[in-house]
């Protein structure tokens, strides 16, 4: 057992726990945080998603201790009010259906936005390929991205 | 919309009604289908029956519906609350929607499954909104002393048509909860529905945008301690020992022991390893050893089920389903003829959520939460494994992370109460990816064996279908085996039984250890393959076109009008001749839907399906955004278990125990879909699983359309075609 400092959501824990356990039981358990989900432990469904200084990653499967003092995101820190333009278009294009993914699809969508602004289709395939829904609700997930990038653009600032 | 997850029925109506000031009017199923009278709280208390769905209206106006259905993906907490508004006449934004816990009495129907929850109880849900409005109407027409026809209402407001007074409903509530609830009220005309057949957005969407939905996995109570269960990788062996001392150890530990769980009557045994964390349950079970006593049982591998499917078909032990004329001298005396064997693989449900259940035993009474698709028959269950009446056993539902039909089973909940009792304390088992992959029920793996012989005018003069796979309604000990499984001509059109002159249709189960039970549309999710399969090698030896062939065996309107449809919105006569196109139609849980898919080469020379279209004919129905989900989802589920998926078994156990094995369809491989609705006078049926069975078909057939080569096996690669 060691103090482990997390930044999540810019607000700062001290969690004491095995420095071996991976960030999503220290997120869900520890926290009680629960947006972000246990889909299958090895990386392979990408339901656990955050961003770890801002670049997506499995929080199943890298250990809390490796996370420390770094700057973590979860689904909650996205708004407080759901105004996040992908959670705006996750609405408008009625994406989820259980919704259990969605987190995990929006934290992968939200990443890939940041790094491009405007992607096409190969390029929502290549980054949104490790985040499988049982539900199927991948064609509107597309929608939703494409979407999202618009929402993005029209509310960024006129240069 | 303010969401109340977890509320008990007696406790909100109880608070509700101590206030004095609420208008609560519900109504309670008997059995699917039947109607039931419409009754304020204090006629069902004095009778004796809990609702299943209900309306409160307080003084303030706030109105709160229950979705008396498991919500796991399928839009029911939107559904049903969107019927009972359309007649209540509120605006679906100033509701509050409460799921309605489990419901022990035997009046209730609750489990969410057969694609039942619409076409079960719509009637009663317009009836109940009807009711309610017609009671305000009364009020206030009796308050202003004018006749109820100069009284309309209209989003929460009863109105006076001639003069500009108004009432909110909050301001009638104490009056109409005295009034007699009508015996009889009118429904709207179709087409005066302003909220019904609209694509209303769903209510729980923004919850699940942010991590606000609380599902099974996210419900924590004080002092709950976790459990990770090590089951019998075999099934049905029993625990002979274990290690606990050395499983004790592991930091955070606190109970290593035996525990059970109900598979249809057969006690399952596993050895639970419970902690103070997730992890730390997880890591007492990487220490955990236990010895199993498999004796007397097979050990069986895929080879050798299928083997026995094969060897029981040839045997003709076949129980008879349903026969009609003389197949056997038609088929003989045919001059075009075929036969052809498809396989379908077992396969696992691997909902996205993977199987838990939250328990808290006391000495008088136990609460359960979890991610449950059948409340009332986990209460049944509870009730009585622990000697407790109904109302000491609360089932409280949070939402589904997926559900597919795993999720109405009751294995789960009986573990944790089980184990919950044992320990005395409250526990959540977690059953890892591995666990909810590997222990099954499964879908069952079948092989079907065709026979037909068309006429010399194109037509099908005989057709001949046996089944072969495990009974999933005959597992229990003492099971009457010689039953056969109506099952096996689910999915198939109905016309067909009455325009092929000579059929039979067959059923040859076999044995084995491995449970199985519903998977999304259930047999009709394999039928279908092998009928639609076949019906399209009997219309190429007709030489006929498939859509015209099935047209012309389909004399129906409701039929005619879906095919009809399906040609127009795939232009399906200008087809291009580079390009292969299959169709498939089935129909079961009441709705008919008919696919067809196109194919193309990649330059690469792979074959690759670039668009998939759906015709769903569900007759009254609800919410069409939703009807269009469910079956995109439908699709690309049956994509998955057709071309990526499958799971095997060696030595008894299955081999396939994560997404690295077991492969899910990505946002990759997907088609465009398109979805059309069609709108007609039929009584309301299915949309969560009908749009699945005819896919597989359809693409099978597209892919002989491009290529002339049939796919009878599943599952296939595209890769490999």
């Amino acid at each position: 057992m060691a103090a482990i400092k997390l930044i999540i959501n810019q607000k700062t824990y001290s969690v004491d726990s095995d420095p071996t356990m991976p960030l999503l039981w220290a997120i869900r358990d520890v926290i009680g945080l629960t947006g972000t989900k246990y889909g299958c432990g090895i990386a392979q469904c990408g339901a656990c998603t955050v961003h770890l200084d801002g670049i997506p990653v499995r929080s199943c499967s890298i250990p809390v201790s490796s996370a420390a003092s770094k700057n973590i995101t979860t689904i909650e820190g996205l708004s407080t009010d759901n105004s996040h333009p992908v959670q705006q278009a996750w609405i408008q294009e009625q994406v989820p259906q259980c919704g259990y993914c969605q987190s995990g699809q929006i934290m992968t969508a939200v990443a890939l936005l940041k790094r491009n602004p405007n992607p096409s289709d190969k390029d929502i395939d290549a980054a949104m390929q490790g985040n499988i829904c049982r539900c199927g609700t991948y064609p509107r997930i597309r929608k939703a991205i494409k979407t999202a990038a618009q929402l993005t653009k029209s509310k960024a600032p006129a240069k | 919309m303010n969401t109340q997850q977890e509320i008990s029925r007696r406790t909100f109506i109880r608070s509700t009604g101590l206030a004095g000031v609420a208008l609560t009017l519900g109504v309670a199923f008997p059995t699917r289908g039947e109607t039931i009278e419409v009754l304020n709280t204090s006629a069902a208390e004095t009778q004796g029956i809990d609702f299943n769905a209900w309306i409160t209206i307080d003084t303030t106006g706030k109105v709160t519906l229950t979705n008396h259905r498991a919500e796991m993906g399928q839009g029911s907490f939107q559904s049903v609350p969107q019927i009972i508004a359309e007649e209540l006449e509120v605006d679906l934004n100033q509701v509050s929607i409460v799921f309605a816990p489990g419901n022990g009495s035997k009046y209730g129907d609750q489990v969410t499954g057969g694609s039942s929850t619409i076409r079960g109880s719509y009637e009663n849900l317009l009836r109940l909104g009807a009711s309610a409005r017609e009671m305000l109407l009364e009020t206030a027409a009796s308050k202003w002393s004018v006749p109820k026809s100069e009284c309309y209402a209209e989003a929460g407001f009863i109105f006076h048509k001639l003069t500009t007074r108004k009432f909110g409903y909050g301001e009638l509530v104490l009056d109409a909860s005295k009034r007699e609830v009508p015996k009889t009220v009118t429904l709207k005309d179709p087409k005066d529905y302003k909220i019904i057949r609209k694509p209303m957005p769903r209510q729980d969407t923004p919850i699940k945008v942010n991590g606000q939905a609380i599902f099974g996995l996210d419900k924590k109570l004080p002092g709950m301690l976790y459990a990770v269960v090590e089951r019998n990788p075999r099934f049905i062996g029993k625990v002979k020992s274990f290690n606990e001392a050395d499983v004790r150890k592991i930091s955070g530990v606190k109970h290593v022991l035996k525990v059970q769980r109900d598979v249809f009557g057969n006690l399952l045994e596993g050895v639970a390893v419970v902690a103070d964390s997730t992890w730390a349950a997880m890591q007492g079970r990487k220490a955990l050893r236990v010895e199993w006593d498999d004796s007397g049982f097979d050990y069986p591998n895929t080879n050798q089920l299928y083997a026995a499917m094969k060897s029981q078909l040839q045997s003709g032990k076949v129980l008879s389903i349903k026969t009609q004329g003389d197949f056997v001298g038609t088929f003989d005396r045919a001059e075009k003829k075929l036969e052809a064997v498809y396989e379908t693989p077992y396969e696992s449900h691997s909902n996205m959520e993977p199987l838990n259940c939250i328990a808290d035993v006391r000495t008088d009474s136990c609460d359960v939460w979890g991610p449950i698709q059948a409340p009332d028959w986990i209460q049944g269950e509870v009730c009585g494994l622990l000697k407790l009446p109904p109302e000491k056993v609360n089932i409280h539902m949070t939402f589904l992370g997926g559900g597919l039909g795993r999720k109405a089973f009751t294995d789960y909940p009986y573990e944790a109460v089980t184990l919950s009792r044992d320990i005395k304390a409250p526990v959540q088992i977690v059953w890892t990816r591995e666990d909810d992959m590997t222990m099954g029920p499964f879908r069952p793996g079948m092989v079907y064996q065709c026979r037909g012989a068309v006429s010399k005018g194109g037509k099908i003069a005989a057709l001949e279908a046996y089944a072969a796979g495990q009974n999933m309604n005959a597992q229990s000990p003492g099971a009457d085996k010689t039953r056969y499984n109506s099952e096996i001509v689910d999915g198939l059109l109905k016309p067909y039984f009455e325009s092929i002159p000579h059929y039979r249709f067959g059923d040859a189960p076999i044995d084995a250890s491995i449970p199985v039970m519903w998977w999304r549309s259930v047999y009709a999710s394999t039928n279908a393959f092998a009928f639609e399969s076949f019906l399209d090698e009997l219309a190429f030896a007709a030489g006929k076109d498939p859509l015209d062939f099935r047209q012309q065996h389909l004399g129906e309107p409701r039929y005619q009008a879906l095919i009809e449809r399906l040609r127009e919105v795939t232009n399906w006569n200008n087809r291009k001749k580079n390009e292969g196109y299959g169709v498939a139609i089935t129909e079961c849980f009441g709705s008919i839907v008919g696919e067809v898919a196109k194919v193309t080469r990649t330059e690469a020379g792979k074959v690759k399906l670039e668009k998939v279209w759906a015709v769903m004919d569900c007759g009254w129905y609800v919410n069409p955004d939703i009807i269009k989900a469910q079956v995109e989802g439908s699709i690309i589920m049956a994509l998955g278990a057709a071309t990526k998926h499958a799971t095997t078994f060696a030595d008894g156990k299955a081999v396939e125990h994560n997404f690295d094995r077991y492969k899910m369809s990505k946002i990759s491989e997907i088609p465009e879909i398109e979805v059309h609705v069609m709108d007609n006078q039929e009584r309301a049926g299915g949309v969560g699983e009908p749009g699945l069975p005819p896919f597989t078909p359809a693409l099978t057939n597209a892919i002989f359309d491009l290529t002339g080569k049939r796919i009878r096996v599943l599952p296939f690669s595209l890769d490999e075609v």
